[in-house]
């Protein structure tokens, strides 16, 4: 009965339990529907997405910076290089002791208190494996003992990195200009994607003119990142495209002589190539070096640059404007004879003043005790005054402006530089818009002998000299001949094609071309006593422009006034007279007098030019 | 009807559940090699946790059940009285979840994942089936005082788990649907004074869940990164040991919690399914055993061993898949850990006790 009871007890129990684990594996498999819908829905319907997401995650782009291209003197001399330059850099997850790291690197390495500050701000924001700077532009020596010892400082390492360096410095600055670090006005102008790696860009002369070609092309990376983004192997590489190689229609020899000829003066010279325009020389003194500039120029070094009276930083070439005095007498010459107002043998008699009729005011000839009767070429030879006054006033302001204009007076020379100055051109048009004012007579008079509102660049001047030594074949000045691609093909440079202003008289060209032979190589010519002794022919024009007005009748002798008040001394050159290889224009600020001053400055140019270089071109011609 | 006893069942060891278990721990062991970064110290030192887990399993085998049903109380006794011990004195990341015993470090939640369906499988058993209302406010005691001391460490995935344990003896043992719905209601009911007994952190895993972007770079990331990874293993994975997932480092607590992720990341839907077909097929083992248990203990036992299998994959790979809570359930066998591969072999040791001392007039299997 009992043994019964518990075999029936035995049989309900199996039938329970049955039913309740057929209940348990209906739920079960229920569930495990559910969960392998869901799988097959994650990993078949909805694979491709989550692939995408996965590839998100692991691959980045990493851009790389492209090599910056090589700028090269007209003589081959390399003028702006990227050069390694060492740096030490710490991954702070790799030190255990940063403190004590420091302090025994210190003992190697010069670090100063910025440095450490520097380093301290830049290794909040990066993560612990990124590397962190401490010290760029360590001396070789640093690098010696450094490596010597560098077992001691894991985490610490010197790498190499290119940084863009001037070899020439100071002389080329005007022309090459420098690399800065980006700011945020660079970049509003700069295609975001193709500088992504780019630290620098050029901030002044062909360096920033040319940076579209210098910069290159950046390379982009592929890598794959952990979680922690710390890159583990790179999948594919586009590597980056380096910038152009440009070469210069400078030559350092040249412009090395122009540099020593102004000296410790503020002044500037420009030579030009007549017919073809490139510039062989553009010095702006005093210069100063572009290298500190690469890297963040301390405040005190800049702020020293930056408020020196003498304007370092000033490009005298082609941002400065100056009364080009004498030196446009040429120029004057010309019109009238293009008008048919003089001849050349026609005589203009000076009594070492010139005076309008209905005013008292004497207009002096640098010359107060007169010339006598001077014609065309003895005016331009001995810087006659009278004689220009007569003939402008003849010309009037209106055809002297459209006149000077053909030489290029008043307009930008459209060079391959930044920030080029215009001059001034002035009619009587500019001056009813600008000053809203009538033009007065008087102002004629003295704009025919290169002053007043009359102003021109030292570039504008050379160019101006080089149409006269062309015989009026007008040219765009430049300074960069050639452009070559890191693959090897060369780009032109849009320069425009020379213009002949063949309405003017041969004869007129030679008449004046003559004078201004006379000028330095005559027998009473303003500048003959800088040109004894030169082996070669050239013709010039001393000029001078006036910053102190001299009241009437006083007497004042430059050597009395405050040096920084002196007239601005002017000479423009070109040679040989007869077939010009070469023109130039001089200015030394303050230089009192452009036959004391500035033409020998001229003087030395040439003869570098045809004595130095011209020698060694022979010679290389020879053997 | 005496047959003669095989090999197998001298040794007290079940063949297909040894089977079972050996493929579950070998394709833990490879998903581990590749979710480890190919660390071969920690595959080694898994395998060998395997292999002590194993050594128990066997052991526990050669008693029979009734050795465990005389045990259970002792074993639930000093399992309470080490979880209450813990609650004061434990030592653990945040969560006082480990007992330092000076030459080990040691979970007593791991005792409760035995001890508790064994102490209700003898008392439920002990009476008449179904059971009477008092035994099972007695037993339901029983198992809340444990579940509640390991949520409140907090651990509130393993206090469920051994919840489940308990409550998946009671419902074989033929509990009323009147009564299992009011369970339902009840348990609905104090969701609310739930929620506002829960930990932050608990409380966001839950709003997370519902919807990952809210913090996809704190406790959504788990999730979203777990999600890509099952996602872009696609039909057949990215292959072992290719998973960029994992092995970037994308994917979090990729060789414990996330383990499955990995699984299904480099060998895709079929992985993950066949994966589930062996725990599918070992819980199958284990069900039968439970039906062919010559007595109650031995069915509720067998039974809520192979239904807590059942759980603590469906809750892991659940997780996994973003369908359930992110809570700390490891996937058994397969993730990384230590005490938990032990205490589930030992579970399967029981089971295997279970149907290899039934009197020799039984039907055989």
């Amino acid at each position: 009965m009992l043994q019964s009871l518990s075999f029936r007890d035995r049989q309900s129990e199996v039938r329970i339990a049955r039913s309740r684990v057929f209940v348990a594996v209906a739920l079960m498999i229920l569930l495990l529907v559910a969960l392998l819908a869901r799988l097959a829905y994650l990993q078949v319907v909805r694979h491709s997405h989550y692939t995408t997401l996965s590839q998100d995650n692991r691959v980045k782009i990493v851009p790389v910076a492209p090599t910056r291209g090589l700028i090269f003197s007209r003589d081959g001399v390399l003028l702006a290089d990227n050069r390694p330059s060492f740096r030490l850099q710490v991954v702070p997850e790799r030190v255990e002791d940063m403190r004590e790291a420091l302090a025994k690197v210190a003992t190697l390495i010069d670090l100063t208190s910025s440095d450490i500050e520097r380093f301290q701000q830049l290794r909040k924001r990066k993560r612990s494996f990124d590397t962190v700077p401490l010290r760029f532009n360590l001396t070789e020596e640093e690098v010696a003992r450094f490596s010597v010892d560098r077992h001691r400082f894991p985490g610490f390492e010197v790498t190499a990195s290119l940084t863009r360096h001037y070899p020439v410095g100071a002389p080329l600055v005007h022309v090459v200009g420098y690399v800065g670090r980006i700011d945020e006005d660079d970049l509003k102008g700069l295609d975001p994607d193709n500088y992504t790696a780019t630290t620098h860009i050029g901030k002044i002369g062909v360096e920033q003119y040319y940076e579209a070609m210098l910069h290159g092309r950046v390379g982009l990376d592929q890598v794959e990142v952990n979680s922690q983004g710390r890159t583990l192997r790179v999948l594919d590489s586009k590597p980056p495209g380096a910038g152009a190689t440009i070469r210069l229609t400078i030559d350092t020899r040249l412009q090395a002589a122009a540099m020593r000829a102004l000296g410790d003066r503020r002044g500037a010279v420009v030579a030009i190539v007549p017919n073809t325009g490139e510039i062989l020389a553009l010095v702006s003194t005093p210069a100063f070096d572009p290298n500190p500039f690469v890297n963040g120029i301390s405040a005190a070094l800049y702020g020293d640059l930056r408020d020196s009276p003498d304007r370092p930083l000033f490009n005298r070439a082609l941002q400065a404007a100056y009364p080009p005095g004498s030196t446009l007498k040429p120029l004057m010459a010309l019109a009238g004879l293009h008008y048919g107002l003089r001849s050349p043998a026609d005589g203009t008699w000076c009594p070492g003043w010139f005076a309008l009729d209905d005013d008292p005011h004497r207009y002096r000839c640098w010359n107060k005790w007169g010339h006598g009767r001077m014609t065309m070429h003895e005016a331009i030879a001995q810087s006659c005054d009278v004689y220009f006054y007569q003939l402008a006033l003849d010309l009037g302001i209106d055809r002297m402006h459209d006149f000077l204009d053909l030489f290029g007076l008043g307009r930008r020379t459209r060079v391959d530089l930044p920030g080029e100055a215009s001059g001034l051109n002035p009619s009587r048009a500019w001056k009813r818009k600008a000053r809203d004012l009538p033009w007065f007579p008087g102002e004629t008079l003295i704009a025919g002998i290169g002053q007043g509102f009359q102003t021109a660049t030292p570039l504008q001047l050379a160019q101006a000299t080089a149409v006269i030594a062309g015989r009026g074949t007008v040219i765009q000045p430049h300074v960069v001949s050639r452009i070559e691609t890191a693959d090897g093909k060369a780009i032109t440079t849009a320069i425009k094609p020379r213009r002949v202003l063949a309405d003017l008289d041969p004869k007129a060209w030679d008449d004046v071309i003559d004078a201004m032979h006379a000028v330095v190589q005559g027998p009473t010519g303003t500048a003959r006593r800088s040109a004894a002794g030169a082996p070669y022919e050239y013709a010039g024009k001393t000029g001078t422009s006036q910053l102190f007005a001299i009241r009437q009748n006083e007497e004042i002798e430059n050597e009395d006034i405050e040096e920084r008040l002196r007239d601005h001394a002017l000479f423009i050159a070109f040679a040989p007279f007869d077939r010009p290889e070469i023109a130039l224009a001089v200015i030394v600020e303050n230089g009192a007098s452009g036959s004391g001053s500035a033409a020998p400055v001229a003087r030395k140019v040439l003869d570098e030019y045809f004595l130095r270089m011209e020698h060694s071109r022979r010679a290389a011609q020879n053997g | 009807m005496d047959e003669p006893r095989s090999v197998w069942q001298r040794v007290h060891v079940d063949p297909w559940l040894l089977l079972g278990l050996l493929v579950l721990c070998a394709i833990g062991l490879a998903v581990l090699y590749s979710a480890s970064g190919e660390d071969r110290a920690m595959v080694i030192r898994q395998g060998t946790r395997m292999l002590m887990g194993l050594a128990v399993m066997v052991i526990f085998a050669q008693f029979p059940p009734a050795f465990f049903s005389r045990l259970s109380p002792l074993l639930y006794v000093a399992g309470v009285i080490l979880l209450i011990i813990l609650n004061y004195h434990g030592t653990g990341r945040g969560a006082h979840r480990w007992l330092d015993l000076g030459f080990m470090r040691f979970q007593p939640s791991e005792i409760m994942k035995i001890a508790v369906p064994l102490v209700c499988a003898r008392l439920i058993a002990a009476g008449s089936l179904p059971p009477t209302l008092p035994r099972l406010l007695l037993a339901a005691v029983l198992i809340l005082l444990p579940a509640i001391l390991i949520a409140e460490q907090p651990d509130l995935g393993t206090g469920a788990l051994i919840g489940v344990a308990g409550a998946v003896v009671l419902f074989l043992a033929g509990l009323r649907w009147r009564y299992i719905a009011g369970i339902a209601v009840v348990g609905l009911a104090s969701l609310i004074p739930l929620w506002t007994m829960m930990h932050d952190y608990q409380r966001q895993r839950l709003l997370t869940l519902l919807d990952p972007e809210v913090d996809p770079l704190g406790t959504g990331y788990h999730i979203i990164q777990s999600v890509i990874a099952v996602g872009s293993g696609g039909l057949f994975g990215k292959g072992w040991l290719h998973g960029t997932q994992s092995r970037l480092e994308f994917l979090p607590e990729r060789h414990t919690d996330f383990i499955f992720a990995v699984l299904c990341e480099e060998f895709g839907f079929i992985g993950a399914a066949t994966l589930i077909a062996v725990y599918c097929a070992v819980i199958w083992r284990g069900l039968a055993i439970a039906l062919a248990a010559q007595d109650s203990f031995g069915r509720l036992l067998a039974g809520s061993i192979a239904l807590t299998l059942f759980v603590y994959v469906f809750v892991n790979v659940g997780m996994v898949i973003g369908q359930l809570p992110v809570v700390g359930v490891p996937l058994p066998f397969v993730s990384y850990g230590g005490t938990a591969a032990v205490t589930l072999m030992a579970g399967f040791g029981i089971l295997m006790s279970i149907h290899t001392h039934r009197r020799r007039l039984s039907l055989s299997l």
